[in-house]
């Protein structure tokens, strides 16, 4: 029998972008345990909703993950709102909907990216960026800002998207599908990409299921689970059928961030095809008692808050539970059995959010 | 074929300038909402006070008394909830982004807004207000 080694990776590493440590131990190059570790980047920001009143915690909110921060908010103010029976002007839930999947759009792009530079091959990766450029100018000329939108408020949205700027967005949609579908031609269908991925951290849908596992990460193991299916903001009168895959491999959760990203697209288009004309806002009166569970489908999963209200301003808990927490015991499942070479693409196929883990 | 996936970006790439811009050089885009930062006029100001309650991160701290006004660049978050807030348009957001800087900025401002004389009072009619 070999030795058996450890080798730890992370919290430091390259292809990290943000700190989560997982002890892995060898038998030669092969992983046959993997123990992780976080609370690298703990701010507590869940405590802090007792020190900011409800509505300026929408902003504490949108800052806890620099990437799916339109979705926080968005799932934020829907649990307020349920609390205090506010009822959303058409208009914001389709806004909302168009945001949030923009949101999505930007941060499939940036994993794509990421997970091309991953596999080592740099040029897909500013490919993928230079795309992604371009659903952050639409965010920044829509909301002000480029990854912290800040539109998103408790009784609907604090900006209008006008009819001229929805035109150009849904006129642009098209030649962005078309370089979409060319940046996803070379992921599924290049010969070194294609060698990398097939078959590496395998996922079956039973593990999927049993260890909790959300969003891409769920649904490429054959897992039909997408909270936009409840339909709430617009999901519900636009229609939405969630991208499954069953291979449950790496290739098959870049497939369904790929597929993922062309019914963002659809969803997008359909919302400003049907974008209703009315108020973007209600006034909010008085303040939140009660309890809430809100959930939300971010880029990663569902993300789901708890809210408590006490009646007064301050809420007086807050729980926050992300998806790439739900999505680690997968990820320690998907690791043994692979090579060391092959662990930063393993880990990066979950699309680990340790901002979001760790709030 | 499969080997020959990224034959049109190499292309488009020899072909094409560089997709990044030389910043700081070259200004960073921006667009016609951008927040970029809140600029503060004194001159409009009544020390109301609602942009510094608005404030999410604290940002603005006002001092009636002494006639200051402060905003905290470190600590602002360029929401634009002051800028929502305030009735007097004395708080506009510009779409440059703030300078990075290596020191904490707080600025001060002396707010010198004067209250315009009030028109004088019409003398009283005899016996108004009498039965009140």
């Amino acid at each position: 029998m070999p030795e058996r080694i450890i080798v730890p990776f992370g919290p430091q590493h390259p292809v990290l972008p943000e700190p989560i440590h997982i002890d892995l131990v060898l038998e030669d190059e092969k992983v046959v345990e993997a123990i992780p570790s976080i609370g690298y980047i703990h701010r507590g920001l869940e405590q802090l909703v007792q020190k900011r009143e409800y509505p300026e915690f929408v902003y504490v909110a949108e800052r806890i993950c620099g990437i799916c921060s339109f979705i926080h908010s968005l799932c934020y103010c829907q649990g307020i709102e349920k609390i205090m029976e506010i009822e959303v002007p058409d208009r914001a839930r389709y806004l909302r909907t168009i945001w949030s999947e923009y949101s999505r759009l930007h941060s499939h792009l940036l994993w794509l990216g990421l997970f091309a530079d991953s596999m080592g091959f740099e040029n897909l990766f500013m490919r993928s960026w230079r795309l992604r450029e371009k659903v952050l100018d639409v965010l920044e000329d829509t909301t002000g800002g480029r990854v912290i939108q800040g539109t998103c408020k408790v009784g609907g949205v604090r900006r209008d998207i006008g009819q001229e700027k929805l035109d150009e967005i849904h006129r642009g949609l098209e030649s962005f599908e078309e370089e979409c579908r060319d940046l996803g031609h070379v992921f599924l269908n290049d010969t070194t990409v294609k060698n990398r991925l097939r078959g590496l951290g395998v996922l079956s849908k039973a593990e999927a299921y049993d260890l909790g596992a959300v969003g891409p990460t769920a649904r490429a193991s054959g897992v039909e689970m997408d909270h936009r299916e409840t339909g709430y903001a617009a999901y519900g009168d636009l229609g939405f059928k969630p991208v499954i895959e069953t291979a449950g491999d790496c290739y098959a959760r870049c497939a369904v961030r790929l597929r993922e990203v062309h019914a963002s697209i659809d969803l997008v288009r359909r919302a400003i095809e049907e974008m209703p004309e009315g108020p973007i806002d209600v006034k909010v009166r008085g303040t939140p008692e009660g309890e809430y569970f809100s959930r939300a489908e971010q880029p990663r999963g569902e993300v789901v808050y708890y809210l408590r209200g006490d009646g007064t301003k301050n809420l007086s808990r807050a729980r926050i539970r992300t998806p790439t927490l739900t999505n680690i015991p997968s990820l320690v499942k998907m690791l043994p059995g692979v090579q060391l070479a092959d662990v930063p693409v393993v880990v990066l196929s979950i699309d680990p959010c340790i901002s979001c883990t760790e709030r | 074929m499969g080997i020959f996936q990224m034959t049109k970006t190499v292309l488009r790439n020899l072909s094409g300038g560089p997709a990044t811009r030389r910043y700081p050089a070259v200004a960073a885009r921006k667009g016609p909402i951008t927040r970029g930062h809140v600029v503060f006029n004194p001159a409009t100001c009544r020390s109301c006070g609602i942009c510094s309650r608005r404030c999410p991160s604290g940002a603005i701290n006002l001092d009636k008394e002494a006639n200051f006004w402060e905003i905290d660049r470190m600590r602002c978050i360029a929401c634009g909830e002051c800028v929502e807030g305030c009735q007097f348009d004395s708080l506009t957001m510009e779409q440059e982004y703030f300078p990075p800087v290596v020191d904490r900025v707080v600025e001060r401002y002396h707010i010198t807004y004067v209250k315009p004389e009030k028109p004088a009072k019409k003398p009283k009619e005899e016996g108004a207000g009498e039965n009140a």
